[in-house]
C-alpha cells in the first residue's frame, strides 16, 4: 500500500495577507512546508526564516575561476606556447590581455552561477513539479503545511488559516511516486487520462 | 513599506488585476495568429528567402561578388554588424540597467526588448563570419584552438578576437538572462495548458519551476546578479567593436572617443528599434493598458539625450582632430561634409542629431505615428553614422592614386535584407510562442501602480490609513 503525504493548502489572494499569515502561524508553532506565489514577494523568505541566497558567492567564485582561467590561457599560450612578437609587443602583454579577461570573467560568473541555480533548485526540462494549485502560477498565493510534520491537528491549523485570511483552505496528498514525479508516468498519465479539470478552470 | 507616488502615471491603466495580467499575456499564445501576424510573418519569409538566395550564391562564388576593392575592403559588411549590434544594447540596457537603477517602468518592455537583443545579435554575427570567406573553417579559426593550418594559435592582441570573445559572451550571457526571465512566465501557460503537446513542451521549457519561496528567493538574487553582470557587459561590448577600429592608424578610426561614443549610439539605435518593434506589437496584441504613453514617453526622452550625446560627440571629433595638428586627420573629416559622400554625412546628422530634438515637445512624444516615424528615422541615421565612419575614412588613402568611390553591388543589398528577413521572422515567432510581456515580473509592480490595487490594498493595512480616508474598491 502506497504512503500518501497529506498537505493542508491555504489559499491567499493578497500578498500582504499571506505575509502577515506565515508570520502568524509560524509564531504559533506551526510548521510551513512551502508558499508558492506567481511572482516574487519580498520579505517573504524573511518572514518564513530563510537564510540569505547564496548566489552571490557562486557567482564570485566562478567569476573568480573565468579570471584565473583566461590570464593563464593567454600568458601560457603567447607567452609560451607559440611566443612570437606582435606589432612590437612583449610576449606577455597584460594590458592587452584585459578585454578577453574581462569577457570570460562574465562569462564563467554567469554560467557558473545560472547552473548553481538550476542545479540546487532542481530544475530540470523532464522535471515534474510538484502542484499544489494551478493558482499559484497565475494569481493567488499558496501556502503548503505537511500535516505530519506538525504537532497541531488538522482542525486547529484550518482554523489559524481561516483566522488569518486565507480564502480557502483546501486538502491535498501525494503519493510516493507523485512526489518523486517520475517523468515517463507523467508523460503516460497526461496522454492516457489528458489534462486535469483544474486547467480547464483556471481558463475560466 | 513601499513607497507610493501620488504624482506619477500608474504603470498599469485599466484596472488591471493579476488573473488579467495573465489572461491577456496568454492569449496570444495560446489563441490562433491574427491576420497581421501571418502579413507580417509572410512578407519576412519572402525577405529571408529572396536575401537567403543572394546569400547563398555569394557564399558559393565568394565575396567578390560585395562592392569592396583594394581601397575599400571593409564597407556594408562592417557597417551592418556593428549597426545590428547597437541595435543589440538597449535589450540588455532595459533589462539590466534599468533593473540595477529600480526603474519599474521597464518591467512591461524588457522581455521583447531582450529579445530583440538576441536576434540582432544573431542577425550581426553573420557579418564577421560571412565575411571571412570560407564560414566553414574560418569560424573555427576564430576560437583560440590550436590549429594545423599555420599561425598556431588565434591572436590574443587582436581587437577582432576581443570581439569574438565580447560577442560572443554578450550572446550567450543575455540568452541566460533572457530565459532564466521567461521561465515563471513558462510555468504559467503550463499550467493552463489544456492539450497534451503544449503541457509538455512548455513544461519542458519551464523545467518543472512552481514558484515555491525558496526558489523565488534565489531565482531574484540571480536576475540581480546578471543585471549586474550584462551592464558593464553591454558597455565592454561596443567599447570592444570601438577598438577595432580605434586602435588602428587610419585618419578618421584612430580615435579615443569611439568607446564612449558608439556606446551611445549604441543605446541610441537599440531605444530606437524598441519603440519600431513596441509600438507595432502593443497595437497588434492590444497591450495599450501595459505598454502605455509613459513607457513610450520615457523611451522617447532616452532617445533625445542619446541622439544629443551622439551630436557631441561628432563635434568632438571635429575639434580633437583640428587640434591634434594631423594634416591626414583634419582631411579625413573636411572630406566627410563636404567630400563624394556629404550626402551620407548629412543624412546621418539630420536624422541623428536633429530629429530626435523633437521629442522635446510634449505633444510630438505622444503621438504615436509620430513618434514611430522618428524611430525609423534614426535607425537609417545610424547605419549612415557607421557607413560614413567606414567608408569615407576608407576611400581615401595616404596615396592619392588608391582613391575610389565605393559602390555598393546587389549582393550587398540582398545580404543586408536576408538579416532583416532573419530578423523579423525571429522576432514574430518569438511574439507567437513566447509571452511578450513579462507576467511575473508586471505582476509584482501592479501593487504599486495601479491606483485601483493600491487603494483597496490601503484599506487593508489600517494600521496606516485613517478611516476616513480609505476608498473600499471592489477587486
Amino acid at each position: 500500500m502506497e504512503k500518501n503525504t497529506n498537505y493542508l493548502v491555504g489559499v491567499f489572494g493578497d500578498e500582504d495577507i499571506m505575509i502577515k499569515a506565515v508570520k502568524a502561524l509560524r509564531k504559533k508553532g506551526v510548521n510551513i512546508y512551502e508558499v508558492f506565489t506567481p511572482y516574487p514577494v519580498h520579505f517573504l523568505e524573511d518572514a518564513l526564516g530563510y537564510k540569505r541566497s547564496w548566489m552571490p558567492k557562486a557567482a564570485f567564485g566562478f567569476g573568480a575561476l573565468g579570471t584565473t582561467c583566461a590570464i593563464l590561457l593567454q600568458s601560457w599560450i603567447m607567452g609560451f606556447e607559440w611566443p612570437m612578437i606582435i606589432g612590437g609587443k612583449g610576449f606577455i602583454a597584460i594590458p592587452d590581455f584585459v578585454p578577453i579577461t574581462f569577457e570570460l570573467t562574465v562569462l564563467f560568473s554567469a554560467f557558473g552561477m545560472a547552473g548553481s541555480f538550476f542545479v540546487s533548485q532542481d530544475l530540470k526540462p523532464h522535471k515534474v513539479p510538484q502542484i499544489f494549485d494551478r493558482r499559484q502560477s497565475d494569481d493567488k498565493h499558496i501556502m503548503a503545511i505537511d500535516l505530519a510534520n506538525n504537532k497541531l491537528s488538522e482542525e486547529e491549523i484550518k482554523a489559524l488559516l481561516s483566522e488569518s485570511g486565507a480564502e480557502e483552505v483546501n486538502n491535498k496528498s501525494f503519493t510516493e511516486k507523485e512526489k518523486k514525479g517520475n517523468f515517463f508516468d507523467y508523460v503516460a498519465d497526461l496522454f492516457t487520462n489528458g489534462v486535469t479539470d483544474s486547467a480547464r478552470e483556471l481558463k475560466g | 513599506m513601499q513607497i507610493v507616488s501620488k504624482v506619477r502615471e500608474p504603470l498599469v491603466t485599466g484596472g488591471k488585476t493579476y488573473k488579467d495580467i495573465t489572461e491577456d499575456v496568454c492569449r496570444p499564445v495560446e489563441g490562433n495568429p491574427s491576420m497581421g501576424w501571418f502579413a507580417g510573418m509572410g512578407l519576412s519569409l519572402v525577405l529571408l528567402l529572396a536575401g537567403g538566395a543572394f546569400l547563398g550564391e555569394m557564399l558559393w562564388s565568394g565575396i567578390g561578388r560585395w562592392g569592396l576593392n583594394k581601397t575599400v575592403q571593409w564597407a556594408w559588411d562592417i557597417t551592418n554588424f556593428v549597426w545590428w549590434v547597437g541595435i543589440g544594447h538597449a535589450g540588455t540596457l532595459i533589462s539590466a540597467v534599468l533593473l540595477l537603477f529600480r526603474q519599474k517602468w521597464r518591467t512591461s518592455i524588457n522581455r521583447a526588448a531582450e529579445a530583440m537583443t538576441i536576434f540582432a545579435v544573431i542577425c550581426a554575427a553573420i557579418w564577421p563570419v560571412v565575411h571571412m570567406g570560407r564560414p566553414w573553417i574560418g569560424g573555427i579559426w576564430a576560437l583560440p584552438l590550436p590549429n594545423t593550418y599555420g599561425s598556431l594559435w588565434v591572436n590574443f592582441n587582436s581587437p577582432l578576437l576581443w570581439d569574438v570573445f565580447a560577442i560572443s559572451t554578450y550572446f550567450s550571457v543575455s540568452l541566460v538572462f533572457w530565459f532564466i526571465g521567461l521561465i515563471p512566465d513558462f510555468a504559467t501557460i503550463r499550467d493552463r495548458a489544456i492539450k497534451p503537446i503544449p503541457r509538455l513542451i512548455y513544461g519542458a521549457l519551464s523545467m518543472g519551476f512552481n514558484g515555491s519561496a525558496k526558489t523565488w528567493m534565489h531565482y531574484e538574487a540571480v536576475s540581480l546578479i546578471l543585471a549586474g553582470l550584462s551592464t558593464p557587459l553591454v558597455l565592454s561590448v561596443h567599447t570592444i567593436v570601438s577598438m577595432d577600429f580605434a586602435t588602428s592608424v587610419i585618419p578618421g578610426w584612430h580615435t579615443t572617443i569611439f568607446p564612449p561614443y558608439f556606446v551611445a549610439g549604441a543605446i541610441f539605435s537599440g531605444f530606437a528599434m524598441v519603440l519600431t518593434l513596441m509600438l507595432v506589437t502593443r497595437k497588434l496584441y492590444k497591450l495599450e493598458d501595459y505598454i502605455t504613453m509613459e513607457h513610450i514617453e520615457m523611451m522617447s526622452l532616452v532617445v533625445t539625450i542619446t541622439g544629443s550625446v551622439v551630436g557631441i560627440a561628432y563635434i568632438t571629433e571635429f575639434v580633437i582632430a583640428w587640434y591634434s595638428g594631423v594634416e591626414y586627420e583634419q582631411y579625413a573629416f573636411v572630406n566627410r561634409m563636404t567630400g563624394q559622400y556629404w550626402w551620407a554625412y548629412w543624412s546621418m546628422m539630420g536624422c541623428n542629431v536633429i530629429s530626435p530634438q523633437v521629442f522635446y515637445f510634449k505633444k510630438l512624444r505622444t503621438s504615436i505615428p509620430f513618434i514611430f516615424f522618428i524611430s525609423i528615422v534614426v535607425n537609417i541615421g545610424m547605419w549612415f553614422e557607421r557607413f560614413v565612419i567606414i567608408v569615407t575614412s576608407l576611400h581615401r588613402d595616404f596615396l592619392p592614386s588608391s582613391w575610389v568611390y565605393f559602390s555598393p553591388t546587389i549582393y550587398d543589398v540582398m545580404c543586408y535584407v536576408f538579416t532583416f528577413g532573419l530578423f523579423f521572422t525571429l522576432f514574430l515567432a518569438f511574439a507567437k510562442y513566447f509571452p511578450v510581456v513579462n507576467m511575473a515580473e508586471v505582476k509584482s509592480v501592479l501593487k504599486s501602480s495601479d491606483t485601483k490595487v493600491y487603494q483597496s490594498r490601503r484599506t487593508i493595512s489600517n494600521e496606516v490609513v485613517p478611516e476616513a480616508d480609505r476608498v473600499p474598491v471592489d477587486l
